[in-house]
């Protein structure tokens, strides 16, 4: 209809269009009685939360994977529970006890996010316990997506390094998820609030401009990072190293991957610490692995410091890893001022959209494929996996890798209406600590799902996007599989001497081979006694830090010199 | 602790003249394999000892598969297993096999 009669003219309703705004400009006023301009001391903080927050408000508590704004959640947990309560939290990272304080304080009641690390036994037993209504469980981006559609907070507390007196702040190279947030929230009439590590003339730069920011708390002691990325190349096995090896040969090689993103477990640590040495003499320099959605891994160096690799784009940065990115600006995304800019959402549409392949582990497979990284008492959550390890269906260009895998997967359509596929990767050994099965029937995500009365069990990737499935037994190529059953069989045929692997059909298992949907050590190449910890780039922390010359300083937790 | 103790019959005799071997560690999630050139030929056993209770039909497979792919007739292997995890105690297994295959120096 393009025109309204006056009878509809009439009969609206709304008489302003400016409640929110109005709402929001209470709040500042009633904030700014505590403040000198924007800058609230840190002992005012919990007044300055019974003063902008309301009842029920939504309210994002900067939780990133690695940055914390633990003095503000700390303020929040300490709150008038008759000025404010049942908060509805709205956060990527459930990462600090004080996160779960508030549920158990009545100060939040309901939770949307997207990862729980280290809390992630607790908040299994909160949900268990009916302390928290739950939401959902999202991937990063779907959350990000959610706080311009229908999850848009009315406060968010978040954290930088540095504010100017303007409230300019500088986050450092743990950008994160910050410019999402603050996004979301200061250009729909939220109120953004900073904690800041130190109040300064002038920022190094500005990740986020003033007019966003409308009160800072200077904190006494820096935000809590956690180095969540480190692997120590002691710690990797031989058995780690030989899956690795058979990725390298197996997958790398063939699809010819210059684009993709590693997930953090120890068998793409080797994967990083073998491209030097066991890369190098497969000829593979130049043609793999030059391209990264990733963090700083201290295991990369190596890498990087032979020239292997050319752009890494980060989630977030890595704890001891700042003066080696400032020296090698050519690899990472840095400002003006030198220092890392991270950015997980962006980060992680690219790994999305611009990488050709996922490669990580999981804590359990079933004879779908399916993975997850839920047990019964335990929620970790998702993070960013499953939009690292799923097809982008709106991705359009093409790649050597992407239509190599989508024309195994589907020969018989003509290649210009056929969909490439992105190479969805699962790696680990087939028993993990305290010989614990990586291959199941079925999923503790599915019980679950059915104890908690979910309507999704929690599944980080679907099987019918993980394309291979790379063990010590040998690679599984599982676009090669034209039905259930030869799938399943497939899956059996890498998972060892687990009960799924030792419940295969022999007889199909080696006709799968044959055909190279299974392929072997000896299919490859590769001598299984050669997995040898002499092949590994660098062989301890210290190794790391000589590699990057002195450059990288690590946490002392890692240091043992 | 459990003891275990498996009897192959090998279609080959293990190659080279090493009388014995030894490889790994006993420590946890590890195993120490001493290999030892004692038997007829055409014969193979394992003797294991385990901390981890209650794996025979794992420990079985292993075995199986190990005999059909390295034929370690005339050899005997004694076990002192720290709970590994079956891709480790095969490949130890293995790294035994070639050690003892080697030439004497």
């Amino acid at each position: 209809m393009l025109m309204s009669t006056n009878a509809d003219i009439e009969n609206r309703t709304v008489t302003t269009w400016r409640r929110h705004r109005e709402a929001r400009d209470v709040r500042i006023e009633a904030g700014s009685r505590l403040a000198r301009g924007k800058i609230v001391e840190a002992r005012d903080a919990t007044r300055l939360m019974e003063a902008v927050v309301r009842p029920g408000d939504r309210v994002c508590l900067e939780g990133d994977n690695q940055k914390q704004a633990d003095l503000l959640s700390r303020a929040l947990l300490a709150v008038d529970l008759a000025k404010v309560n049942d908060l509805h939290m709205v956060q990527s990272g459930v990462v600090l006890p004080e996160h779960l304080d508030l549920f158990d304080r009545g100060v939040a009641k309901k939770l949307d996010y997207a990862y729980s690390g280290p809390q992630s036994a607790r908040i299994a037993r909160m949900l268990f316990g009916g302390k928290i209504e739950l939401g959902a469980v999202h991937t990063y981006l779907e959350l990000f997506a959610r706080y311009f559609i229908d999850l848009t907070p009315h406060v968010a507390l978040i954290a930088a390094v540095s504010a100017d007196r303007e409230g300019n702040l500088y986050t450092g190279p743990n950008t994160e998820d910050t410019p999402t947030v603050v996004e979301a929230t200061a250009f729909k009439d939220g109120v953004v609030i900073a904690q800041v590590n130190e109040i300064v003339d002038k920022v190094p730069r500005v990740d986020i401009p003033a007019d966003r920011v409308h009160f800072i708390v200077k904190s006494d002691k820096p935000f809590f990072v956690e180095p969540l990325f480190t692997r120590d190349p002691a710690a990797i096995t031989e058995g780690q190293i030989l899956t690795a090896m058979l990725a390298i040969k197996g997958i790398y090689a063939p699809y010819g991957v210059q684009r993709l993103n590693h997930g953090i477990g120890f068998s793409t640590a080797a994967i990083e610490l073998l491209l030097p040495t066991y890369g190098e003499k497969l000829g593979l320099k130049g043609k793999v692995a030059s391209h990264f959605a990733l963090n700083p891994h201290p295991a990369l160096i190596p890498a990087i410091e032979s020239g292997w690799v050319q752009q890494i784009h980060s989630f977030g940065s890595e704890v001891g890893m700042d003066d080696y990115i400032r020296a090698r600006s050519d690899i990472y995304f840095t400002g003006p001022d030198g220092s890392l800019r991270s950015n997980r959402a962006f980060c992680q549409t690219a790994g999305l959209y611009a990488c050709d392949m996922f490669i990580g582990s999981t804590l359990q497979i079933d004879l779908q494929g399916n993975s997850s990284t839920v047990t019964t008492s335990r929620i970790a959550g998702f993070g960013g996996a499953p939009n690292m390890g799923a097809d982008a269906r709106g991705r359009r260009h093409p790649s050597e890798p992407w239509l190599k895998a989508g024309a195994e997967a589907d020969p018989e359509s003509p290649p210009a209406l056929r969909r490439g596929r992105k190479l969805v990767v699962q790696i680990g050994e087939t028993f993990g600590d305290k010989n614990v099965p990586l291959f199941v029937e079925k999923l503790d995500a599915l019980e679950l799902a059915e104890k908690l009365n979910l309507e999704l069990a929690p599944i980080m990737i679907y099987g019918d996007d993980v394309t291979h499935i790379v063990t010590e037994e040998g690679v599984a190529n599982l676009l090669l599989c034209r039905n259930a059953s030869e799938r399943e069989q497939a899956i059996r045929g890498v998972a060892g001497y687990t009960e799924v692997g030792r419940g295969r059909d022999r007889n199909v298992v080696e006709r799968l081979r044959q055909r190279g949907v299974i392929r072997r050590p000896e299919d490859l190449g590769i001598n299984p006694l050669d997995a040898d910890r002499s092949m590994l780039a660098a062989r301890s922390i210290k190794d790391l830090v000589r590699w990057s010359g002195g450059l990288y300083a690590p946490p002392s937790k890692f240091r043992n010199w | 602790m459990e003891d275990l103790r498996f009897q192959h019959n090998v279609s080959a005799r293990a190659g080279g003249t090493r009388r014995t071997a030894i490889v790994g560690v006993v420590a946890s999630g590890n195993l120490e394999v001493l290999v030892e050139r004692v038997l007829p030929d055409a014969e193979c056993q394992l003797e294991i000892k385990t901390a981890a209770v209650g794996f025979g039909e794992v420990w079985e497979a292993v075995i199986a598969d190990f005999v059909e792919r390295h034929r370690p007739g005339g050899l005997r292997l004694s076990i002192n297993d720290g709970g590994a995890r079956p891709d480790t105690v095969s490949l130890r297994l293995a790294q035994a096999v070639r050690l003892i295959e080697e030439d004497e120096q």
